[in-house]
């Protein structure tokens, strides 16, 4: 029995593209000379025949965070991931409409009972090395995954304690069976972990070797990653570009300038207000991203105990204007931990506390927990996250209009990861937090049990249905389940979720074909000069 | 007089390795006192407690603080600078700090080198120009500007002189940068307006230090006797005046270059450099403690040596000093 899971659709919105000028094909003087040069002969060969897609070029992507491991299957930060997406595939890989497309298998299929999956290989895929994809080569990469190789599970949902893999076997040369401990339908997302030489794992950290459409050339620690294109690759016409470097930009403001100045030709992560100071120069474009935002409430906290006072937060909100504030309306307001875009998944619970604010009610609960001059509330935030910043300041005045008396306070980033996140010592805090492919994995983390549950989220009922959700085998049957979910949190008030953000991209006037994805990957192979 | 030098090298040299120390365990008792840690920094929110008991095993984390810091200045005092907590080498190997540093110290060197190039070659011709006082106009001028210039803080400086030269007249590609290894001349012309913007407040600050000397000297009795003994004006200023009003000057560009040298941290974060200050700014921000213990080392070294030849120039140029 053959599965294909379709996720969801994204829908990539198209805020403008670059105004007029660019038609005429006048090239600024100030570009790197090298894609200035390529871009130039290229069009003048193509401007007879525009269908032609232009090769060759070189492109800079400005990113914000340095490399935390070059080694795919130790990689955890997701602005690391978006960079590895380029040189690593798995058997399965994602494409933009969220779906899973085959990569290094040409096929696959999962045996009725969910715990057998074979993989059959593509044909023909090289790795950067030059060497064609093995059975070994497989076997390996998910035995080093998983922990099979020497007890430490590298990615942790391939572990076999996790319902992961306890055995992977080469039935020939081009056919490779991996056994799994239990039944999920989620499970096929792991697969999507990066196939790399047998043996290569040592040596990951400083040469990576994969099949994706980029080769790796050089890193250096805070400056860039260097990639270059793959001739082997086995998407034909795939990539474009010759050379992408990823340099990492120390700011926003920076960045900024360096985008004006053409130092940097794309950069993801524009907030609103640059992304309005830029357009008429530079293409904006914006789709929905993949973090929900919110004003995480501690459940163990004294006072946010009490399921009321949760609830008086909720309703104090007025998310309407914080979207219109901070993402100039661009974000979508949600109240659960599930994207919109994940329709098949997503409950629309935007009526249980309204989005535009409804203080007398906030008022009203207050007091009946006893609370009718207010309560104190202290609401810590991420310091380098301009947007959540923005949003606290918001909230705060939101709230204290309904006796809810808050106080702001930045931390830094580190300080934040270990007093709030993992020490989860804190009150309330606005952060973000991010999926991937699967959608139980937003809720998947608000289990009583889970170590990931820092606002110490605890109801028996959820954690019922959701394991209920982990063991079902039946997509519809598991949709049901995450909508209760999602339900069951909305009414205990667990968080004030807030929206899911636009992600906003800048990107110079020459280059065509950026394409966004339901998860966070930069995928520079379809990325061309026009 | 050759005893005392070497007498005074080897005070200076005790001083120095004391100053040394003693930073070294305030750096390390600062970095227990700060919250996060590196581990936290690395994994970020999809730490689970598996990866983040391995990797703290990894890095050595779970020793107690003390015997960390005794490993490790054991480390230092072999030649071994320790390895980054953040940066991997290779699957089973941390990045040297050595390696990791020296990589960047070329970029702070050069523009240091630039800078204080630039502040020399524009400060001094015009403190001499500006003491002279022969126009008001002028005079008035460089007053205001001066004092606007050194009031200004360097992160605006930077921001202005990319905003002016890169934007708007495009004589340099804001955030544009080449290795030292791939192009040294390409690499030294990104420098130039960076170390122009280190360079526009301590050129201001230097030519009214160099100015205000000269005046002071000018009205010296010795200018008086170098007159009535028939030397022009020109003999006076340059043979007497500037001479001795240097001196003060020399303390004065030493403290800056030693201020430059040990990391242009701001100017390199606002130019994108990624030099000696933008390493450490980030290695306090990923706890990446041998690291930053190895830079703020490199910082005090750098002051106390540079005050230590400021000293020693001193006796070179004033002979008073030597017999004292």
């Amino acid at each position: 029995m053959k599965r294909r899971i379709s996720v969801y659709f994204m829908t990539a919105l198209l805020l403008m593209t670059a105004l007029g000028g660019c038609a005429g094909g006048t090239q600024k003087p100030s570009e790197d000379k090298s894609s200035l040069e390529s871009t130039v002969a290229e069009s003048s060969q193509s401007t007879n025949t525009a269908t032609e897609p232009v090769y060759g070029g070189k492109v800079v992507v400005g990113i914000q965070q340095d490399m935390d491991s070059l080694d795919p299957h130790k990689a955890t930060a997701a602005g690391t991931k978006e960079i590895l997406f380029n040189i690593f595939e798995g058997l399965v890989k994602p494409d933009p409409n969220g779906n899973l497309i085959n990569a290094v298998a040409s096929d696959y299929s999962i045996s009725e009972d969910g715990l057998t999956y074979t993989f059959t290989l593509r044909e023909g895929v090289k790795f950067h090395n030059g060497n064609n994809v093995t059975a070994e080569d497989v076997k390996y990469s998910l035995e080093r995954a998983s922990g099979l190789l020497d007890g430490t599970a590298l990615i942790s949902s391939l572990s076999a304690d996790k319902g992961g893999i306890t055995k992977v076997d080469i039935l020939n040369d081009n056919t490779v069976q991996v056994s799994v401990s239990s039944a999920n339908l989620e499970l096929i997302y792991s697969f999507t972990a990066a196939i790399i030489p047998e043996g290569s794992g040592e040596d990951s950290e400083a040469q990576p070797v994969g099949t994706g459409p980029f080769s790796f050339v050089s890193y250096k620690p805070q400056e860039s990653v260097v990639l270059k294109k793959n001739t082997d690759y086995w998407q034909k016409g795939l990539p474009y570009l010759d050379e992408v470097d990823f340099k990492i930009v120390n700011s926003a403001d920076t960045a900024l300038l360096e985008l004006q100045g053409g130092s940097i030709d794309v950069y993801p992560y524009l907030t609103d207000s640059q992304a309005t100071e830029l357009q008429g120069k530079l293409q904006v474009l914006a789709a929905p991203s993949n973090v929900v935002q919110a004003l995480f409430l501690n459940n163990a906290d004294e006072t946010l105990q009490d399921v009321r006072v949760r609830q008086a937060i909720c309703y104090a909100l007025d998310r309407d204007a914080i979207n219109d504030f901070v993402f100039g309306g661009n974000a979508a307001v949600v109240s659960c931990a599930m994207l919109p875009t994940m329709q098949s998944y997503y409950e629309d619970l935007n009526s249980v506390y309204g989005t535009s604010g409804n203080v007398e009610k906030a008022k009203e609960l207050l007091t009946e927990a006893g609370y009718p001059d207010g309560i104190d509330f202290t609401i810590q935030v991420p310091s380098n996250y301009e947007v959540h910043m923005q949003t606290a300041e918001v909230v705060a005045e939101q709230l204290n209009a309904a006796n809810i008396h808050t106080t702001v306070v930045p931390v830094e980033w580190e300080t934040w990861l270990s007093d709030v996140y993992t020490g989860r010592k804190y009150q309330g805090t606005i952060s973000g937090i991010t999926t991937d492919m699967t959608p139980g994995y937003l809720l998947n983390r608000f289990q009583t049990e889970s170590s990931k549950n820092f606002i110490n989220y605890s109801n028996a009922d959820f954690d019922a249905t959701y394991a209920k959700a982990a063991a079902s085998l039946d997509l519809a049957e598991k949709a049901g389940y995450y909508k209760e979910l999602q339900k069951l949190m909305a009414e205990d008030a667990g968080t004030a979720f807030l929206s899911v953000p636009p992600i906003t991209v800048a990107i110079k006037p020459e280059l065509e074909g950026y394409t966004f994805y339901p998860v966070y990957v930069q995928d520079m192979s379809v990325v061309r000069y026009k | 007089m050759q005893y005392r030098t070497t007498k005074l090298i080897g005070k200076k040299l005790i001083t120095l390795i004391m100053t040394l120390f003693l930073v070294s365990v305030a750096a390390f008792l600062a970095f227990q006192i700060i919250p996060g840690d590196v581990v936290n920094a690395i994994l970020g929110t999809e730490a689970t407690p598996e990866r983040e008991a391995q990797l703290r095993e990894e890095l050595g984390l779970n020793d107690p603080p003390v015997v960390r810091y005794l490993h490790w200045i054991g480390g230092v005092l072999k030649g071994d600078l320790g390895r980054s907590y953040r940066y991997s080498k290779s699957m089973n190997e941390m990045m040297p700090v050595a390696e990791l540093i020296g990589d960047k110290l070329p970029v702070t060197l050069w523009l240091a080198a630039l800078a204080v190039l630039i502040i020399i070659v524009v400060s001094i011709p015009l403190g001499v120009l500006w003491a002279q006082g022969k126009s008001r106009v002028l005079d008035a001028f460089l007053n205001v500007l001066t004092q606007t210039v050194m009031a200004i803080p360097s992160f605006f400086l930077g921001i202005l002189v990319t905003y002016l030269f890169g934007m708007v007249l495009h004589w340099f590609q804001p955030g544009g940068y080449v290795s030292y290894q791939t192009d040294f001349w390409g690499f030294l012309g990104y420098l130039v307006f960076p170390a122009i913007s280190v360079a526009i407040p301590k050129i201001a600050m230097t030519a009214r230090f160099l100015r205000n000397s000269m005046l002071t000297e000018k009205s010296a009795d010795y200018v008086r006797t170098a007159k009535s003994k028939g030397c022009t004006d020109r003999q006076v200023m340059y043979g007497h005046v500037l001479r001795n009003a240097m001196m003060p000057v020399v303390t004065f560009l030493g403290m800056i270059i030693a201020e430059i040298v040990a990391g242009s941290i701001v100017v390199e974060q606002v130019f994108g450099l990624p030099g000696v200050g933008r390493l450490l700014i980030s290695s306090i921000s990923n706890r990446d403690f041998p690291v930053v213990e190895i830079l703020i080392l490199y910082i005090t070294a750098v002051v106390i040596i540079v005050y230590f030849l400021v000293d020693l120039l001193y006796r070179v140029i004033d002979p008073r000093i030597r017999e004292m």
